[in-house]
């Protein structure tokens, strides 16, 4: 059995900045994450209409995704992403909307890992996916989970990493793990990984 | 009623995000759903919430919004006979 896998590509959004395996794809200086994001989505010329109803943290990964997925034919890609404030961003709108009239498209979004739903659809993927909340970035569990599936043949790649929203602030940090790769699959090269922005 | 039409097309690209659609592209014979705006189940619900909320109608049947919701004009014409507010 082969043990050893490997990272082929990753992306990160942060900073005002989308990045592609260290390279600038977009920046932007607004502080607005909606600016920012939607002119993400314009300037990576994404034809997608149903991105416009997503929630920020929807949005978020799915443009992490977008970037690593754009030219990817496989389609059985598991997904394991993880984050610390879950949907922290909506479940607060939803609670603010319940004083006069909830609102059923906020609703829908008062869980994390609906982020991979949108990322599946766009990208046809009916693979396995887990999304786990953790105080701060887990490169181990992340690792962990991916070499597992892998290794069970549950998928022939996976798309994996970090992808938080709260109060306007944002950091995705997503990557590509499959059988032959730029980076050894270990948790100090995604460590080091997450850490350059 | 035009200006119920237009106020109702204002609405809906607002409260559905379509932001990727002007108010000129919207034909009041326009499907809102399928072919159309491609509007779906979240959107009627959407749309359910906001007769309640904007026009005072509370749909007793879900079901009903089917019929009520196919355009502009079905829509425009079931708010003029149904409002309260």
């Amino acid at each position: 059995m082969n043990n050893t896998f490997y990272i082929q590509r990753y992306a990160h959004i942060s900073d005002h900045e989308v990045s592609l395996n260290g390279e600038t794809l977009y920046e932007n200086t607004t502080d607005d994450f909606s600016e920012f994001i939607k002119g993400a989505y314009q300037h990576l010329q994404i034809d997608y209409s149903k991105f416009f109803k997503m929630d920020n943290l929807s949005k978020l990964a799915f443009i992490a995704a977008d970037v690593l997925l754009e030219n990817e034919s496989e389609n059985n890609i598991g997904l394991v992403f993880s984050n610390k404030a879950s949907s922290l961003d909506t479940d607060r709108k939803h609670q603010e909307s319940l004083q006069t009239y909830a609102s059923p498209a906020v609703f829908v979004y008062t869980l994390p890992n609906i982020c991979l739903g949108e990322i599946s659809i766009k990208h046809k993927l009916y693979s396995e996916n887990g999304f786990f909340i953790f105080d701060k970035f887990n490169a181990q569990a992340l690792h962990t989970y991916a070499n597992s599936l892998l290794q069970e043949d549950k998928a022939e790649k996976m798309l994996c990493g970090w992808v938080d929203f709260d109060n306007g602030n944002y950091d995705a940090f997503l990557y590509v793990v499959a059988k032959k790769g730029t980076f050894v699959h270990s948790t100090t090269e995604i460590n080091r990984l997450y850490q350059i922005k | 009623m035009s200006e119920l039409k237009l106020e109702l097309k204002e609405k809906i690209i607002e409260q559905l995000n379509l932001e990727d659609i002007a108010i000129e592209e919207i034909a009041d014979t326009d499907p809102l759903f399928g072919e159309g705006l491609g509007l779906d189940s979240i959107d009627a619900l959407e749309l359910i919430v906001m007769l309640d909320k904007d026009y005072g109608i509370k749909l007793a049947d879900p079901k009903e919004g089917r019929k009520i919701f196919e355009s502009i004009d079905t829509m425009a014409g079931y708010i003029e006979e149904h409002r309260s507010r």
